[in-house]
């Protein structure tokens, strides 16, 4: 277990994760500060949200890969990542079906960029999970349930 | 105590003529155990597999269910075969102390012929035989060990903690591990098993970094032949069981872990890689369909002794995929023939472990007999008698969680009562006396707290409908491996094959229809919440209140709900 790293992290804890990768130089500021698309944020529906990012109807596509639990352990916090190993990826977005507000997280890759993102994400009830990518001017997207469940009774 | 394979068949014949002449045969039980345990070395790598033995250090009698219903593609496969149909599948003559072991047949007359199984005891005079045949042998455990009975609670685990380094115990995964905290499971760790034994589990990570809790996986030197031991954790432990007791720990499947860490063996020079697994079978089945490079798994978690490996394709090969049942009943046991680098051939036994065919090992009934000396008077302690046999396995109620439900709505004046659907839990006979000991093997737990709730019926349906779905979801890694939470009092239909929320139907409570909006008074134990904590006295305290006003318990119809489409499955059955 890596002790420093975690040590390093609380003591930079009052910045945010944001705030403290921007001020090691990992992301430039203006990535971090980012215009907030409130449209695509307040969409209510995949479909709306599709629409709002001009993503129309994205194709499936085996190269982009979502890794997410099968069953949460704590739907406040469930760890999604995105990998997309479509070239000239500039774009990924995390999407949870059945959230009031569907659009959970949105990515721009710079170019040049490995497009591999991870966050956490809350979830009230069992969802599709969707990763949308943007790769080359096109759209394509993964798909995932994830089971939020009340737990106990098992074993 | 070493001995050559003679030695060893001459010792079962007289232990077998003194344990067995009350019911049978000197001639028949000798044929027995010869028949069970004679099992000539094979290859040049021996692996020994115990999985899921809950605590049990002394011989018990353990019912295998009568319902184990497999659905979608699972349906008629193993591990979903159970009476008939197991002994049919396998090729198992009905009635032959096999029979009895694998299934639950004739249960009480077979019980009272071939006596109690497992115990530490009789499991390490097997062992030692095993291993002194088969140089190099390593003994795997798969977890459920340190949780199950009276002596593990109260001594915090210690008791199976030192009987496992006692019996040889070489690698080790977890589950109910886990609800010491994660603490306790470090410190037992980092001291008892320091240099002795090996925690493995690829798919335990901290929740902030994602760092290794413990060793994804160890090789070991066999005989020249390097063999890596992958471990695989329960994946649903915070889910499945209290979450704060493990905070800072997640598991889950961890499938590209999985590929990762069978990988990193083979580059690491391994030539044999195995996965203990505590996933149950059919998790593990799926697993080995998607997972390249794996030998075998060793599977645990759903209690199935399966006397057969299940062999699984996938774009790499074969893997066998087994699994060892559980209560200290089966040792399992893998011969690899390995030859130019790999795995050329194999021979598999899960070999039942019946306490008169195997005499005690003297070492191990001396430290069973001074762990328990302190606890004796409170272990012994009788509370009533049964009428009916008490079993716990079986999809949707067992007769012991018939009585704890009971036990719930009087003790607790409750309408309904939930007990959560665990597959651990010995048997006791009519006419057995039921002792606190017998209570906790049944009730044995760090979260024992009962509650009650009131409860609308909206909520009801919603509870029955999300554990049905952790039981009943056409996809095993959607599963979490126990059984329906048990009801009392609580009539309903459920359609196994329906999709989730819509597999339970017709709630009825004292013939009157379960209504959404209106509130119930529940009662339940074994809270997952932290809010829960010491939300009412201990189910044991509960239920033994029950019994001693009782003092004998009369054989109950079990409250089962009423299936649907499920005729001919042949996970039904007697």
């Amino acid at each position: 277990m890596n002790h420093q790293r975690r040590d390093a992290l609380k003591a930079g804890g009052g910045l945010g994760v944001l705030g403290l990768l921007a001020t090691v130089g990992l992301i430039r500021p203006e990535t971090a500060h980012a215009a907030w698309n409130e449209q695509a944020f307040g969409a209510k529906s995949l479909d709306a949200a599709f629409e709002v990012l001009g993503a129309g109807k994205p194709a499936v596509s085996d190269d982009v890969v979502l890794n997410t639990p099968d069953i949460a352990e704590n739907g406040a916090v469930v760890p999604v990542g995105v990998v997309s190993k479509l070239p000239g990826t500039e774009y990924v977005a995390i999407m949870i079906e059945k959230n009031p507000y569907m659009l959970a997280a949105s990515f721009t890759i710079p170019e040049g960029t490995q497009a591999e993102v991870q966050t956490r994400v809350k979830m009230g009830q069992t969802s599709d999970v969707y990763a949308l990518v943007k790769a080359d001017g096109k759209f394509y997207m993964a798909k995932k349930e994830v089971k939020v469940t009340l737990g106990g009774c098992g074993g | 105590m070493s001995m050559n394979r003679r030695e060893f068949m001459q010792m079962l014949a007289v232990a077998a003529a003194g344990g067995m002449s009350l019911h049978s045969g000197f001639a028949r039980a000798q044929q027995a155990a010869a028949a069970l345990y004679d099992m000539p070395a094979f290859g040049n790598v021996s692996l020994l597999h115990m999985t899921d033995c809950h605590a049990q250090l002394l011989p018990i009698h353990f019912r295998e269910p009568s319902v184990n219903l497999g659905i979608g593609n699972m349906s008629g496969k193993v591990p979903h075969l159970v009476g008939e149909h197991l002994l049919k599948h396998f090729g198992i003559r009905p009635g032959s102390i096999e029979a009895h072991a694998f299934t639950c047949l004739d249960f009480v007359e077979a019980a009272k012929t071939y006596g109690r199984v497992g115990g530490f005891a009789h499991l390490a005079t097997l062992v030692k035989q095993l291993k002194a045949s088969r140089s190099g042998a390593l003994l795997l455990d798969g977890g459920d060990t340190w949780q199950g009975s009276a002596t593990a609670l109260w001594t915090k685990a210690q008791d199976m903690v030192d009987a496992c380094k006692l019996l040889g115990v070489d690698v080790m995964t977890l589950h109910w591990e886990s609800t010491y905290g994660a603490e306790r499971v470090k410190e037992i760790e980092e001291k008892d098993f320091a240099g002795r034994i090996d925690i493995v589990a690829q798919n335990v990570k901290t929740t902030d970094f994602e760092d290794p809790v413990f060793k994804p996986y160890v090789i070991r030197n066999i005989n020249g032949v390097p063999v890596a031991i992958v471990g695989q954790a329960f994946p649903y432990t915070p889910i499945a069981n209290p979450r704060w007791m493990t905070p800072d720990w997640s598991f889950g499947i961890q499938e590209q872990g999985m590929q990762e860490a069978v990988d990193a063996a083979r580059a690491e020079g391994a030539q044999v890689v195995v996965v203990l697994s505590h996933n149950g079978m059919d998790v593990d089945l799926k697993l080995a369909s998607r997972v390249t490079g794996i030998d075998a798994i060793f599977g645990g978690h759903t209690h199935d002794g399966m006397p057969a490996p299940t062999v699984v394709d996938n774009a790499g090969g074969k893997t066998l995929v087994t699994n060892a049942g559980s209560n200290g009943k089966f040792l399992g046991v893998m011969d690899f023939d390995v030859r130019d680098g790999k795995v050329a051939d194999f021979r598999y036994r899960l070999l039942p472990v019946f306490a008169n065919l195997l005499p005690a090992d003297p070492d191990m009934a001396a430290f069973i007999d001074k762990v328990r000396a302190p606890f004796l008077e409170k272990l012994g302690e009788p509370l009533a008698v049964t009428e009916g046999l008490l079993y716990r396995r079986g999809n949707f109620n067992g007769s012991w969680d018939q009585l704890i439900v009971d036990a719930l709505i009087a003790e607790k004046d409750a309408e309904l009562a939930f007990s959560p659907g665990f597959r651990w839990g010995t048997s006791l006979l009519p006419g057995d006396t039921i002792t606190m000991e017998h209570l906790l093997d049944q009730t044995a737990i760090t979260y024992p707290w009962t509650t009650l709730t009131e409860m609308s019926g909206e909520m009801i349906k919603t509870i029955l409908e999300d554990v049905a779905d952790n039981l009943f979801n056409p996809d095993p890694y959607y599963q979490q491996g126990g059984d329906m939470v048990r009801v009392g009092g609580l009539q309903y239909t459920c359609d196994p094959t329906a999709p989730m929320g819509r597999r339970i139907d017709d709630m009825m409570l004292k013939g009157r229809r379960i209504e959404p909006g209106k509130t119930y008074k529940v009662a339940g134990w074994a809270p997952v919440a932290e809010e829960a904590r010491d939300s009412g006295p201990a189910v044991w305290d509960v239920v033994a209140s029950h019994l001693r006003a009782q003092k004998l318990v009369t054989q109950q119809a079990l409250n089962l709900p009423e299936l649907k489409n499920m005729s001919g499955n042949p996970g039904m059955g007697f």
